[in-house]
């Protein structure tokens, strides 16, 4: 599974870990999230993220 | 002093004409600064930010110009960075039963700065507040330029108040784009894009639309520094938008440092070329030129060409910031090349190279190294670069 970087500000999604704080479970994909989900970080929406290269 | 922008509307903020330097000293600011703070008095009374912590107790005394501080319902903290949030103890300690309106964000940055137990209110993007004869609406604007970032919108007046957006370092007596010198005010304008807001130039361009689609009217938009554009406010949203394209003009920066000369010959025959061409540029020497207007300059331009000697296998310690701010601005459209004089090693414009390349950079013209001195050989290369870098600027998209 790939992980996903927030252009604007840096965090990076890794489905391994999910995002617990948020309701999104480990071992979720970035393309499972809803279109709800914002960057934890920021607040930008998944528009934002791109692939991170490996 | 006060000035009453609209009816009911009231600049309380703070004209700081001392100021040279902003973000500790990571910012100029020749013109200094204002911090602009805005008192909303209706039904309710609202503030929207205050000013920096040294000048709280003349944001005090504004408010209470027009009415009892201690009678705020509101304080809206668009964003926790300490020149607007600053003046927030102070409020608070006169009116303690005031609710501070933030983002989601926002909530967690303030409290992240002041530690205290305030009484805070959430909201989000569309959310409408009534304040008696109008409305507060409210715009989350994330990374534009922190996480908490948020505008305001009062109904009725047709003010938003975009806080940092459409802001510039420019303190004057006046406190209306009209009123002051229009090359002056760009100057400043694009120098704050340029520096701040350019690695956030996609969500500048979206938010832009956003706010455009609500089709709420704007007869003013009112920064959190700077003048307030009254007179065709949306010229400032049209110059953000141009900005956010990143289309630079066709004209070149040329960067350097040298420590006996020989660098310099090169830049200025790199200077000769694009002239030759009929290219407008400017040489910079680094080391005594003031990085912020440097990087303004490059903002606008199509070229960035950078000199540098070899000093110690690598480029002299002054030519170091500008690359990293080339790399953390994320500057689009640019195209690059490199130069200098060596001793011995000559690494320096790899160097340079490689770091234009880890920029998404092009590097359009081969590198030129002189060792010692440059020869009329060297100085020729370098007409030649200019020349080269000028025909690519022609073939490259127009501004």
């Amino acid at each position: 599974m790939r992980r996903y970087v927030c252009e604007a500000c840096g965090y990076v999604y890794d489905p391994a870990k999910g995002d617990p704080d948020n309701g999104i479970a480990p071992g979720t994909p970035f393309e499972r999230l809803g279109d709800d989900w914002l960057c934890p970080e920021c607040g930008l929406t998944k528009e934002s993220f791109v692939p991170q290269e490996e | 002093m006060v000035t009453e922008l609209v009816k009911g509307v009231y600049w309380v903020g703070v004209v700081d004409w001392d100021l040279r330097h902003f973000h500790g000293h990571g910012l100029s600011t020749h013109r200094g600064s204002t911090y602009n703070a805005y008192l909303i008095v209706d039904e309710k009374n609202v503030l929207v930010d205050t000013v920096w912590s040294p000048f709280a107790e003349r944001l005090m005394e504004n408010i209470s110009r027009v009415i009892d501080p201690a009678k705020l319902d509101y304080v809206v903290a668009s964003h926790a960075e300490v020149d607007h949030s600053g003046g927030l103890p102070a409020v608070m300690a006169v009116a303690p039963q005031a609710t501070v309106l933030a983002s989601r964000r926002g909530v967690e940055s303030v409290e992240g700065h002041y530690h205290r137990p305030w009484k805070f209110q959430a909201v989000k993007t569309g959310d409408r507040l009534p304040i008696g004869s109008s409305d507060l609406v409210f715009v989350e604007a994330p990374m534009l330029h922190w996480p908490d970032s948020m505008f305001t919108y009062l109904t009725g007046r047709n003010v938003l108040m975009p806080n940092d957006a459409f802001g510039q370092h420019y303190a004057t007596p006046f406190r209306f784009n009209d009123e002051v010198d229009q090359h002056e005010l760009f100057e400043e304008a694009l120098k704050y894009y340029a520096n701040i807001l350019t690695p956030f130039s996609a969500l500048v361009a979206k938010k832009i639309d956003e706010v455009l689609a609500f089709g709420l009217p704007v007869d003013m938009i009112a920064p959190s520094h700077g003048v307030i554009w009254r007179r065709d406010p949306l010229q400032i949203v049209r110059r953000y938008q141009e900005w956010a394209a990143q289309k630079p003009e066709r004209r070149a920066a040329v960067i350097y440092d040298t420590m006996w000369g020989g660098t310099r010959s090169m830049a200025e025959a790199v200077g000769r070329g694009l002239a030759a061409e009929g290219v407008p540029h400017r040489l910079f020497h680094l080391a005594v030129s003031d990085r912020n207007d440097v990087l303004a300059e490059i903002f606008r331009s199509r070229a960035v060409i950078v000199g540098s000697p070899t000093m110690n296998n690598g480029v002299l310690s002054s030519v170091a910031p500008i690359l990293e701010d080339l790399r953390g601005l994320k500057f689009r459209n640019k195209i690059g090349a490199a130069f200098g004089s060596f001793g011995w090693s000559g690494e320096a414009v790899k160097v340079i190279e490689g770091h234009l390349a880890k920029c998404d950079i092009p590097v359009v013209a081969g590198g030129v190294s002189a060792k010692w001195r440059p020869r009329p050989a060297d100085l020729a290369a370098c007409e030649e670069m200019g020349r080269t870098v000028a025909r690519a600027i022609a073939d490259g998209p127009a501004a």
